[in-house]
């Protein structure tokens, strides 16, 4: 890399122990570049373990961002810029860059113990490991204590402050205001002074670093063009940000309260921690004593009227199950978000996979119909939100909405919505008519199909709802066989007619037939979308995944070749398969890590070279 | 509300669909009573239940009602309540239900202290499913999955519900009228979780298990009737008490006439005298074994929302999050 480079985007890599605070710099990072004007996507990529023993390769915590003119979507292939700060993190990152990537070493970190911990029979600053990398050691650690001497830390509470330390040479790379992250800091430590002024004490001796060490090292200025992006009001925002918002959203369009009922689970945790703090939206959260608790409360919230919300990760939606069950039965809404993680059973929690779609859209017992959405991106997931509670309240229906662990904590920029544009969500009216309650209650709208939410406390409408068959018409239990044909098909026709609503399926890019298309859905949208940009390829994303959209078949029939990349086994594969009469290519990874451009790069050039 | 209802506008037009002679017919009487008498209104009232004979229930009872899955009714009841706190929710549970596939819900409930009035109807097998043994059978009982009688040691509802940090704890039989009516009363005024233990003859799988108390010729003789700031009689003309023997640290059952000033005084708030009560063999405690009145959990929820969960604001003045820039 020269010094004073105008590029285009660049892709950095932190990493370091999982108590180092990466994801803490990484975060930084990503305001202070969103301030900037340039576009990102980041991948914070952290280890199961919460603070996994010093110095170890599976220890090592990582955040990746991609920065640019944009458009940017993914979180980029291969790092130009590594930081490590330990030799764990140089060994477990190493393999991702290309050669001739700007490899930033914290010096002091290279002792004999480190290096045997991280596996390196020899120190790879001098066996020729980083030969082919430029490499710039600077002895952060020590640097770092230096600065922050003066406030009489201990040498762990100093050491504490190395992140920002090194956040201030990454400014000064790029050019950055040190206002925004100095502010973040005092803000942060607003009540511990002293630890508040060693760490901006520390960014600002970093920053200085940088210019200093210009004169010596390898370290180079980049410059960065501006994002070409829509005029707006923009900020950054995770998945979990922004479903948290779009639920409190999805209330306030619907004017009721919404519960929120949940139980701990990775990575599914962070949007109930944003949630909580959402009370003033009239957002309700109930921390249950387990996912079953969680859903069944969830249910009984929206029988008496609020949005019933729950979420987990596949684990904890399995539980769920029988409880999705009883709330088709007594059509009830609600909005039940897995946020999917690598399976099975307890898999890799913290990383990301989208193998839950099978569960989504078939796995209960019994026939019994959910309809299934899911969010391409972090900033989608805001108005995903809103579309699922619209569902739910439109046809008196559980709705599933998929996302996954990786948009839960990867952040992007988001332009804020007006949601004074945003249609109001409806719900069916009680019947104004001599009917008993009880057929009150079960009164259907003959297009969706969904009944009156007729919730306790409403002045004589008592009737009962529950789990057993009842009667297509007043209500009652009943076990007739041809009313159990019938509410089995009023069942299938109500999320059928969910497709009337939701529109034709749009083409992201590219001509609406030709060779190939690119079928994606949920996460994968950002690398499909860079990838077919690059190879001019049409690319489709789906966001209903049940029902599919109407037109989608006929679509698909104008290719000769679809290709669904999938983080699993081949899931929307099958789907399309069984829905629709087609044959798709699948092309499935499953790493726990997002597709890289150039694998899908790779793939669509070998499917058009083989049909040329 | 002009007039005041009667037992019968509790009723719904559904058939009962119980076994002839089970003691749920007694039951569903008393409650619709106590509905009445406490002037309950059916608009405001809910009945939650799980699975089992038990949780029939509420297609019985003209107020709201939800028959759920089972073991979770506590669960759903709970969110009901956290939407509606002002609403009057019921949980009716059997001990399968309860305390064995919805044990972990039981639990929270109590230690949480939600407002519900929570009816176990005991009777000490899984009626729904033709009898087998249930965690309340005792050891020996023998039914279709322990044709040799069954092994497990059996789950005290009371001692669980103490263990739980219950508030609030009572006991009654099906058929007897008056006592289930002041437990009836007592549980639905309580504020927090109440739950009543019934003993609940299935008179098909498990008939009379608990005739050697509830059977009316001897019931003054087996039955502890509680009250609270009274002392514990029992008996004919009350002729016997309740002491505490200080030497084996456990209750005993003493002559009135000569030691009355041993006669303990029913004090509901004290647990451990409460623990004690509920292991008594014979006579069996009835009535109100435990009382201690705690802040109820939806006050406390509603507490931490001091909008009590109005929105007070829009999402436009949390959507620009720390920091937001514009693009021109
Ligand atoms: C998930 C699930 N497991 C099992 C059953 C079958 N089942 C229904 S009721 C019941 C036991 C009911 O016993 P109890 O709660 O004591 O009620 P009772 O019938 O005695 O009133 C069982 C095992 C079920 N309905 N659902
Ligand atoms: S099986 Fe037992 S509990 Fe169930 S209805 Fe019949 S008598 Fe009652
Ligand atoms: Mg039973």
């Amino acid at each position: 890399m020269n010094k004073n480079n105008d590029v285009e985007s660049i892709v950095i890599r932190l990493a370091g122990d999982s108590g180092d605070g990466i994801q803490l710099m990484g975060s930084q990072f990503a305001v202070s570049t969103a301030l900037a004007g340039a576009d990102f996507a980041t991948f914070p990529d952290y280890p199961a373990e919460i603070r996994a023993p010093i110095g170890t390769t599976f220890g090592v915590s990582a955040y990746q961002i991609n920065l640019g003119g944009g458009p940017i979507t993914t979180p980029g292939d291969a790092p130009e810029v590594l930081v490590a700060f330990n030799p764990a993190a140089l060994k477990v990152s190493l393999p991702m860059l290309d050669k001739g990537a700007l490899v930033v070493i914290n010096n002091d970190t290279f002792t004999d113990r480190n290096l045997a911990k991280a596996g390196y029979d020899s120190d790879p600053r001098e066996d020729g490991t980083l030969n082919d990398y430029q490499v710039v050691a600077a002895d952060i650690s020590h640097l770092n204590l230096e600065t922050v001497k003066e406030f009489g830390l201990s040498k762990s509470e100093g050491g504490r402050c190395k992140n920002f330390y090194a956040l201030g040479m990454l400014l000064w790379m790029f050019g950055r205001e040190l206002g925004p992250v100095e502010e973040w800091i005092k803000r942060r430590l607003a009540r511990s002074p002293i630890m508040r002024d060693a760490n901006v004490k520390a960014l600002h001796a970093g920053h200085a670093f940088g210019e200093t060490a210009e004169l010596s090292a390898n370290l180079a200025q980049i410059n960065l063009p501006m994002a070409e992006m829509e005029p707006g009001e923009y900020r950054s925002i995770t998945g979990a940000e922004a479903l948290a918002l779009g639920i409190a959203a999805a209330g306030e369009l619907a004017d009721r309260q919404v519960m929120f009922c949940s139980y701990p689970i990775t990575p599914a945790s962070p949007l109930l921690h944003r949630l909580a703090h959402l009370a003033e939206l009239g957002v309700g959260t109930f921390q249950a004593e387990d996912e079953i608790a969680s859903i069944c409360a969830a249910i009984g919230a929206s029988y008496g009227g609020m949005i019933g919300v729950t979420s987990s990760s596949g684990p904890g939606i399995a539980l769920k199950t029988e409880a999705m069950g009883l709330a088709v039965s007594a059509e009830l809404p609600l909005v039940i978000v897995n946020w999917q993680r690598g399976g099975p059973s307890t898999g890799l929690p913290t990383k990301t996979e989208q193998s839950d779609l099978y569960q989504a859209v078939y796995g209960r017992n019994a026939d019994t119909p959910i309809p299934v959405l899911s969010a391409s991106t972090s900033g989608e997931c805001f108005d995903m939100a809103s579309e699922a509670t619209r569902i739910a309240l439109r046809h008196m229906t559980p709705v599933i909405l998929l996302a996954d662990g990786y948009l839960s904590n990867a952040a992007e920029p988001w332009r804020i919505p007006d949601i004074s544009h945003y249609d109001p969500i409806i719900t069916n009216p009680v019947p104004d008519n001599d009917d008993s309650a009880q057929r009150k209650a079960f009164t259907r709208d003959p297009k969706t199909h969904g009944r009156a939410w007729v919730t306790p406390g409403m002045p004589g409408l008592m009737h009962r709802i529950g789990g057993l068959e009842k009667d297509i018409e007043s209500g009652h239990i009943s076990y007739d066989p041809a009313n159990h044909q019938r509410m089995t098909d009023l069942r299938t026709a109500k999320v059928d007619a969910v497709a009337d609503f939701i529109g034709e399926q749009a083409i992201e890019h590219g001509p609406d037939s030709g060779d190939l298309v690119v079928v994606g859905w949920g996460s994968t949208y950002g690398p499909i979308y860079q990838a077919t940009r690059k190879t001019d390829t049409s690319f489709i994303h789906l966001r209903h995944l049940n029902p599919l959209p109407r037109n989608l078949g006929k679509l698909l029939a104008r290719f000769d070749k679809v290709l669904v990349p999938e983080m699993n086994d081949g899931q929307l594969t099958t789907l399309l398969r069984a829905s629709l009469s087609v044959e798709p290519v699948p092309f499935n990874k499953v790493t726990g890590q997002p597709f890289l451009i150039r694998e899908l790069v790779d793939k669509i050039e070998s499917l058009r070279g083989a049909s040329s | 509300m002009t007039d005041k209802l009667t037992a019968k506008d509790f009723a719904t037009s559904q058939e009962v669909r119980w076994c002839p002679g089970c003691g749920d017919y007694a039951i569903l009487k008393s409650v619709q009573k106590a509905l009445a008498e406490n002037g309950a209104d059916p608009s405001n009232t809910a009945f939650v239940s799980g699975i089992g004979c038990a949780a029939r229930f509420p297609y019985y009872v003209n107020t709201y009602g939800f028959h759920t899955i089972h073991g979770r009714a506590p669960a759903i009841a709970t969110g009901l309540k956290l939407a509606k706190p002002d609403l009057d929710v019921w949980v009716v549970t059997g001990d399968g239900d309860s305390m064995s596939i919805g044990g972990n819900h039981m639990m929270h409930a109590l230690r949480r202290n939600v407002g519900l009035k929570i009816l176990l109807f005991n009777n000490e097998i899984y009626g729904l499913t033709k009898g087998q043994f249930s965690p309340t059978s005792r050891i020996g009982t023998k039914s279709p999955s322990s044709p040799k009688g069954s092994v497990d040691t059996p789950v005290s509802p009371g001692q669980f519900a103490m263990g739980c940090g219950a508030r609030f704890f009572a006991r009654g039989v099906d058929t007897d009228k008056v006592g289930m009516s002041d437990v009836l009363h007592q549980a639905h005024a309580f504020i927090g979780t109440s739950l009543v233990e019934i003993f609940q003859n299935c008179i098909v799988y498990n008939e009379d298990v608990f005739a050697n108390f509830t059977e009316r010729r001897n019931a003054a003789n087996t039955q502890l009737h509680l009250k609270h700031g009274e002392p514990m009689l029992f008996g004919e003309d009350n002729g016997s008490g309740i002491s505490f023997n200080q030497d084996t640290w456990s209750l005993e059952v003493v002559d009135a006439s000569t030691s009355a000033d041993e006669v303990l005084v029913h004090d509901e708030g004290n647990a451990i005298v409460a623990r004690m009560l509920i292991d008594l063999h014979l006579p069996v405690a009835l009535g109100v074994i435990y009382r201690q009145p705690a802040v109820s959990y939806e006050d406390s929820f509603y507490g931490h929302h001091p909008s009590r969960m109005e929105r007070k604001k829009s999402v436009r003045d949390f959507i620009k999050g720390p920091s937001s820039w514009t693009v021109k």
